[in-house]
């Protein structure tokens, strides 16, 4: 794979060796063999999709089902047994009103827990390479395998925030952004992983996800006190064992509405209290913005009264998903020539701009090796999980706990069923599955696969073989030494 | 500055990349998607400062028109709402407008000042919003100096 034309000038003898990586006439053909693959099929995080990349859910969905079941079993029996006494002996407006109230509930549902919350996508291998330099040369040259913690400073309307640095995603999350640990991906302004809608509940679906629960809300105390009318009227006409025995569904959909309604009608003035606030669930959990951290710590997305941050929350403008899930995967963007990149690695990672010693290859190496390590869809290091993790040595304390967010209806959830419908996971991202108290983004994580054969032209950058990159870094790097 | 490329076209499929640069979002005001409008040192001899300022700061502009929490976005939330968001799947929010507007202006942007310069602008939507990411072609008429030191010499001048 490597042409050392030794006869024309070195620098040329640089450019063909890079071109060797980057897509070459050799290369072309064999890319252009394979088939055209979708985005979402290459999607690092830990999410199912349907219907083509059109649907986006996160990876344990039985608690979605259950919520389906229970909103049109119970929504079915009050139509089919309550409503044509009630439309008779009151009005007929009240299964209009209820069917309203149905559809309602059931397309906010269906926007909340398929649509993307708001997912980030990770950081191309250029941009991680680039923050990995600028974070070099903030903290000198590392000494060591023990980084500092990554953060950067920012003022946000008079309020220090702090951003940190995500080493799943490898990135510097923007304010309000969290690591979900459940679906593996950061999620802007991130709420909580909701498991009764499937989903990460983020700034795309934020207000889908408080519609829902203000609709079922309604539609939930609405069946509750027209079952009771029924079930009251009917007694006074056939006995209150009569009525039981003729509707019986009706004890059922007691029995569920008066749960429910709890739980709910609750979780709808919480959410209401947030979004009056401009918080979200996570912020609130953590007491981000409470004034017991510090006399001076207010919120500093807040609009300054109730009306304003309510308008914003439900009724601003919807960003558009950032994952574009159904686009095709591009294989044949060009990248930076790798010597310059090894170059300013050297020259930033080493205090001495010199490159004649042999030691700033085996540091910058292992700098290399991780981003390959990490890049997503590809196989790990030869099936055998990477050694050489310097960056991920001594992660950083649990950067956030979005598992805690959803302390109002998390469910432990272990089962690993996998429901009738079709679903693709990612090639190549088999992640151990990480428990929720887990690390939310380990640096450490070890994507321990076996070696995938088809399809690394995901990033298109690197060929399929680990080790022949390897070989390449090091002549590359004894072909610098000995340019210089 | 000599015109070393013409074509955006040879451009896209030249692997002569020298590097690229990568302009981070500014979160001083928040949430909203902003720019650094900094110059870049690793462009210092591509590219005058003007321009490139001028490309960033209407840029900026597009993102704030897009985000704007105003009398257009209330009727399209509370439409939306109205529908039970079933709206959307047939019509495009005023983001997504702004967005395809945003990039007609990069692709134009490159067309008639980037490329001339050796240099290429990715749209940000394309990288999470996260930076707007320049390619620096190699500047092939140059003698002497290499890009690896003129990357390093920008590192060290950070």
């Amino acid at each position: 794979m490597l042409h050392l034309r030794v006869a024309e000038p070195m620098r040329e003898c640089e450019y063909s060796q890079i071109s060797t990586r980057s897509s070459t006439p050799m290369e072309t053909p064999y890319k252009k063999r394979t088939p055209k693959r979708r985005k979402w099929q290459a999607f690092p995080g830990r999410n199912k999709f349907y219907c083509n990349g059109r649907i986006m859910m996160a990876r344990q969905t039985g608690v979605f089902y259950l919520t389906l079941v229970l909103i049109l079993v119970t929504s079915g029996l009050f139509f089919a047994f309550d409503c044509p006494f009630l439309s008779l002996q009151l009005t007929p407006a009240i299964p209009v009103i209820g069917g309203v109230l149905f559809v309602f509930v059931l397309g906010t549902l269906f926007r909340t827990s398929f649509s993307d919350p708001g997912v980030l996508p990770r950081a191309t291998p250029d941009e991680a390479a680039d923050l990995e330099r600028q974070i070099d040369v903030a903290n000198g040259s590392s000494s060591g395998y023990r980084p500092p913690p990554r953060t950067r400073e920012v003022v946000i309307n008079g309020q220090t925030v702090k951003l940190k640095y995500c080493f799943t995603c490898k990135i510097f999350r923007p304010p309000r952004a969290s690591h979900c640990s459940l679906c593996d991906n950061c999620v802007e302004r991130f709420d909580h992983h909701c498991p009764w809608v499937g989903n990460c509940v983020g700034k795309r679906n934020y207000r889908f996800f408080y519609m829902f629960i203000l609709s079922l809300s309604c539609l939930t105390i609405f069946i509750f006190a027209f079952v009771i009318t029924h079930v009251i009227l009917r007694s006074h006409r056939y006995g209150f064992l009569n009525t039981l025995k003729d509707s019986p569904a009706s004890v059922l959909e007691v029995v569920v509405c008066f749960f429910s309604v709890w739980s709910i009608v609750g979780l709808s003035g919480f959410h209401t209290y947030l979004i009056s606030s401009n918080q979200t669930t996570n912020e609130d959990i953590k007491g981000s913005w409470s004034s017991k951290r510090g006399k001076g710590n207010y919120n500093p997305y807040s609009y300054g009264n109730i009306f304003t941050n309510c308008c914003a929350a439900l009724c601003g403008p919807l960003p558009p998903s950032l994952i574009d899930r159904r686009g095709f995967v591009q294989s044949d963007t060009p990248h930076p020539i790798p010597p310059t990149n090894g170059t300013t690695m050297y020259g930033s990672t080493q205090s001495q701009s010199h490159m004649a010693a042999a030691t700033p290859l085996l540091q910058s190496e292992p700098v290399i090796l991780t981003d390959e390590a990490f890049l997503p869809g590809r196989t790990s290091l030869g099936g055998s999980c990477s050694g050489a993790l310097p960056l991920g040595g001594h992660p950083t304390p649990p950067t956030s706990t979005p598992n805690l967010s959803c302390d109002n209806d998390m469910l432990p959830l272990r089962n690993e069923q996998s429901d009738g419908l079709r679903h693709h996971h990612t090639d190549g991202c088999h992640h151990h599955f990480l428990t929720p108290e887990e690390a939310p983004s380990p640096p450490g994580m070890l994507p321990c696969v076996s070696p995938l054969g088809h399809s690394h032209t995901i990033q298109g950058f690197y060929n399929p073989a680990s080790q022949d990159s390897l070989h390449e870094d090091s002549v590359r790097g004894l072909v610098k030494l000995s340019s210089v | 500055l000599p015109p070393q490329f013409h074509n955006l076209q040879e451009l896209r499929q030249s692997p002569s990349l020298a590097t690229k640069v990568f302009i981070q979002r500014d979160y001083s005001e928040g949430t909203v998607c902003r720019f650094q409008t900094k110059f870049p040192s690793e462009l210092g001899s591509r590219i005058e400062r003007m321009l490139f300022e001028d490309t960033v700061k209407t840029l900026n502009t597009y993102y704030a028109e897009a985000e704007k929490v105003g009398g257009q976005s209330y009727m399209e939330g509370c439409l939306a709402c109205a529908t039970a968001y079933f709206i959307f799947l047939c019509m495009e929010t005023r983001y997504e407008k702004v967005l395809k507007k945003i990039s007609g202006y990069i692709q134009e942007q490159n067309e008639k000042i980037y490329a001339p310069r050796g240099l290429l602008l990715t749209d940000p939507v394309e990288r999470g919003m996260r930076v707007i990411e320049v390619s620096v072609f190699e500047d092939r008429g140059s003698s002497g100096s290499s890009p690896s030191s003129n990357v390093s010499s920008g590192i060290s001048q950070r």
